[in-house]
């Protein structure tokens, strides 16, 4: 980008030109021709006015940034760089914050239930994020199967409930556990690999583990999934309508008018404790001897061998931790949703984490929290564009890796000073 | 020759082949406690992958290297990379600078104290806990860290990012976080490669400081002959993968043998310059 800085008219007229064309290229396939549904029968349908108007937007953005450089450079990249300088001095005031809005959200007078729900689904990708920071942006280990942990989580707590009928809180550090175990299960094959190779290994073993899923009817009940997962009590109080025999439901316990809405806003706070835990949890082993380890073997793993740190046990405990948090997770998202299937677990969701975590930039957490609202709630809020939801959010994507190359907030400051435990 | 030296480093007889090049050929040399030895030969003589080898990255196919702790001797060859590190206690630098570069300068020294913090913190779970305990060890290898960085000179860049340093702080920085794992041998692969003359003058006080007031053996390959004809006690002269001499740093360099090492029989190109001009001192 740098190096185009000193671009001429002609240069900028071209490039902006040939950005015509790889559009008018693009759009042919995709908005050129559409599906007629008449009476009779399907027929296809062109419109190439529409194909002409996608080139001719991609020629004037183009032509407008080429223009902007000429002049000086982008404004919004200089303003990317103030925010994050603004973010490391305020990034303490600014994440209590953040926790503090988090907790009132669904008691504020703007805020209705499916508000609530959405929040509930960010907060557990939020919580996704959080669990693979920890092997992709504190351990450097590129993991594309993650949504394989959250589903061994899932799974755990569904089976564990309907078979033994354990509550979710029984369940809870379960599945953690279990999610925990298939991390190591999945690390000791890759130890060897790095970069490329273990992402295609990861991969695999997130698909491995959907495959299993989908075809094990006798335990997972395959594609038909499993129904009727108990919800979670507040320490055995019921969101019912009506309590079980000799039980008293939640409403009535505190003589509240029984309403749905008490449920979602439990769950909206059990994630949020949740995902708090995951943020609180890796907060503190950044700065303890495992924290930096994993930290030292991202930067150098011939350095760490040479000071004496077995990079087995790192490698292996950065994804059993992260797989636990994943565990957790899934196991929330099992009791919220009541039903799971394979469905939930493909290959797009390990996708949409790690666009969080590198998104976000790689390690930070506050950037993790905003990812999650961009590439989680984001979606929501253009659903009211349609069938051009997606190429909203790509066009967002697409901003903010021009906007921020190395995530939104990539700024790392030390874990320890002279001073002391800082 | 070697009687009246405690050996604190016994390499005997190892051989190391990439397919069919001997790159370290039935080598075997000591290095002694509180001494500076110095491995020294033109390139490609082998001088890296012998520290490679006595280091753990490699395993040589043949050869014994036995370190002498006051406990017993630890076979080298038999233990793994980090093994060797954390059981031996032997630390080693790298030839291409290996810092944790976007930790910051102390974390680099603290990382290197990983195992006396893990044992303290029972796997960091004390250390999630908060205890007291684990507390008191990050107090101590805080001071530890403290310790070396003000020997090094880089006690005002405690906070700074360890890649952002000038080329010369990176060396010496690398030198203290080795300093920080407690070794009883420092292997240093070309620790003056790249610096000033004033730098290199730093080092070579860095380094007798070390042997002098840490009582432990030093392993050092170096070019800079003015590095190692000042400072080392020993010096071990390799020319592919043999030793060709074994001496004092005054009686190696008039040895013909080296001579014609660095020479060459044909020709001289890989001549370093201090060498040179020695040779027709002599001469």
């Amino acid at each position: 980008m740098a190096a185009t800085r000193s671009i001429t008219w002609r240069g900028a007229l071209t490039d902006a030109f040939v950005g015509g064309l790889v559009a008018a290229a693009l759009a042919l396939p995709m908005l050129g021709f559409r599906l007629v549904d008449s009476a009779l029968a399907l027929s296809v349908g062109f419109r190439l006015d529409w194909v002409l108007w996608a080139a001719l937007v991609v020629f004037a953005g183009r032509l407008a940034l080429n223009l902007l450089r000429m002049t000086g450079g982008l404004p919004d990249l200089r303003l990317g760089e103030r925010l994050s300088a603004r973010m490391g001095n305020t990034r303490h005031w600014a994440s209590w914050a953040m926790i503090g809005f988090a907790t009132v959200l669904p008691f504020l007078p703007f805020s209705d239930r499916s508000l609530v729900d959405k929040a509930t689904m960010v907060l557990i990708y939020v919580m996704l994020g959080w669990g693979l920071n920890i092997v992709v942006g504190l351990a450097g280990l590129l993991d594309l199967g993650f949504v394989a942990f959250y589903a061994v989580g899932a799974y755990s707590y569904a089976l564990l409930s309907t078979t033994f009928g354990w509550s979710f809180w029984v369940c809870l550090p379960l599945a953690g556990l279990f999610a925990a175990g298939f991390g190591v299960a999945l690390g000791f094959p890759v130890l060897r690999l790095r970069g490329d190779y273990l992402a295609i290994v990861t991969l695999g073993f997130g698909e491995i583990i959907r495959v299993i899923l989908q075809n094990w009817q006798d335990l997972t009940g395959g594609p038909a999934g499993i129904s009727g997962i108990p919800r979670p009590t507040l320490f055995g109080l019921p969101f019912l309508a009506r309590a079980p025999e000799g039980g008293q439901t939640f409403a009535e316990f505190f003589g509240l008018k029984f309403s749905g809405d008490h449920r979602v806003i439990f769950l909206y706070f059990v994630i949020l404790m949740l995902a708090l835990l995951t943020n609180l949890f890796t907060l503190r082993i950044r700065r303890l001897p495992v924290g930096r380890a994993w930290e030292a073997l991202r930067e150098d793993e011939i350095a760490c061998r040479s000071l004496g740190l077995n990079p087995t046990t790192i490698k292996l405990s950065a994804f059993a931790t992260g797989a636990m948090f994943a565990g957790f997770a899934g196991s929330f998202f099992a009791t919220r949703q009541g039903f799971i299937s394979p469905e939930s677990f493909t290959f797009i969701e390990s996708a949409v984490i790690l666009a969080i975590v590198v998104l976000g930039g790689m390690g930070s957490q506050v950037g993790v929290v905003l990812a999650a609202l961009l590439l989680v709630g984001l979606p929501e809020w253009f659903r009211e564009l349609q069938q051009y939801r997606m190429l909203a959010f790509g066009g967002a994507m697409v901003l903010i890796m021009l906007w921020r190359p190395s995530g939104l907030l990539s700024s790392r400051s030390p874990t320890i000073s002279l001073g002391g435990g800082k | 020759m070697t009687a009246t030296r405690p050996p604190l480093l016994e390499v005997e007889h190892v051989t190391m082949r990439f397919g069919g090049l001997f790159a370290v050929n039935d080598l075997s040399f000591s290095a002694a406690r509180k001494q500076i030895t110095a491995v020294i030969g033109p390139n490609g003589a082998g001088k890296t992958t012998l520290f490679n080898c006595i280091t753990g990255f490699y395993k040589p196919q043949v050869g014994r290297m036995a370190l002498h702790h006051d406990d017993g001797p630890v076979l080298l060859e038999r233990l793994d990379d980090h093994r060797i590190a954390s059981r031996a206690r032997v630390a080693r630098t790298f030839q291409n600078i290996r810092l944790f570069a976007r930790m910051s300068v102390l974390e680099n020294l603290i990382v290197a104290q990983h195992q006396d913090l893990m044992k303290a913190s029972a796997f960091s779970l004390a250390g999630l806990l908060g205890l007291a305990r684990y507390h008191k060890a990050e107090k101590k290898a805080l001071e530890r860290a403290r310790y070396w960085l003000d020997k090094v000179g880089l006690l005002d860049h405690a906070d700074d990012e360890a890649g952002s340093l000038p080329y010369g702080s990176q060396r010496r920085l690398e030198i203290a976080r080795a300093m920080c794992t407690d070794p009883v041998l420092l292997c240093l692969d070309e620790p003056a490669a790249g610096l000033n003359p004033r730098e290199s003058h730093e080092l070579n006080g860095l380094l007798t400081g070390i042997r002098d007031e840490h009582g432990i053996g030093l392993l050092l390959i170096e070019h800079d002959m003015s590095v190692v004809m000042g400072i080392s006690d020993w010096v071990v002269v390799l020319d592919y993968g043999r030793k060709i001499a074994e001496d004092t740093p005054e009686r190696v360099r008039r040895d013909p043998a080296v001579i014609r090492a660095y020479l060459g029989e044909e020709e001289n190109e890989d001549l370093p310059p201090e060498v040179a001009r020695d040779v027709e001192e002599d001469s």
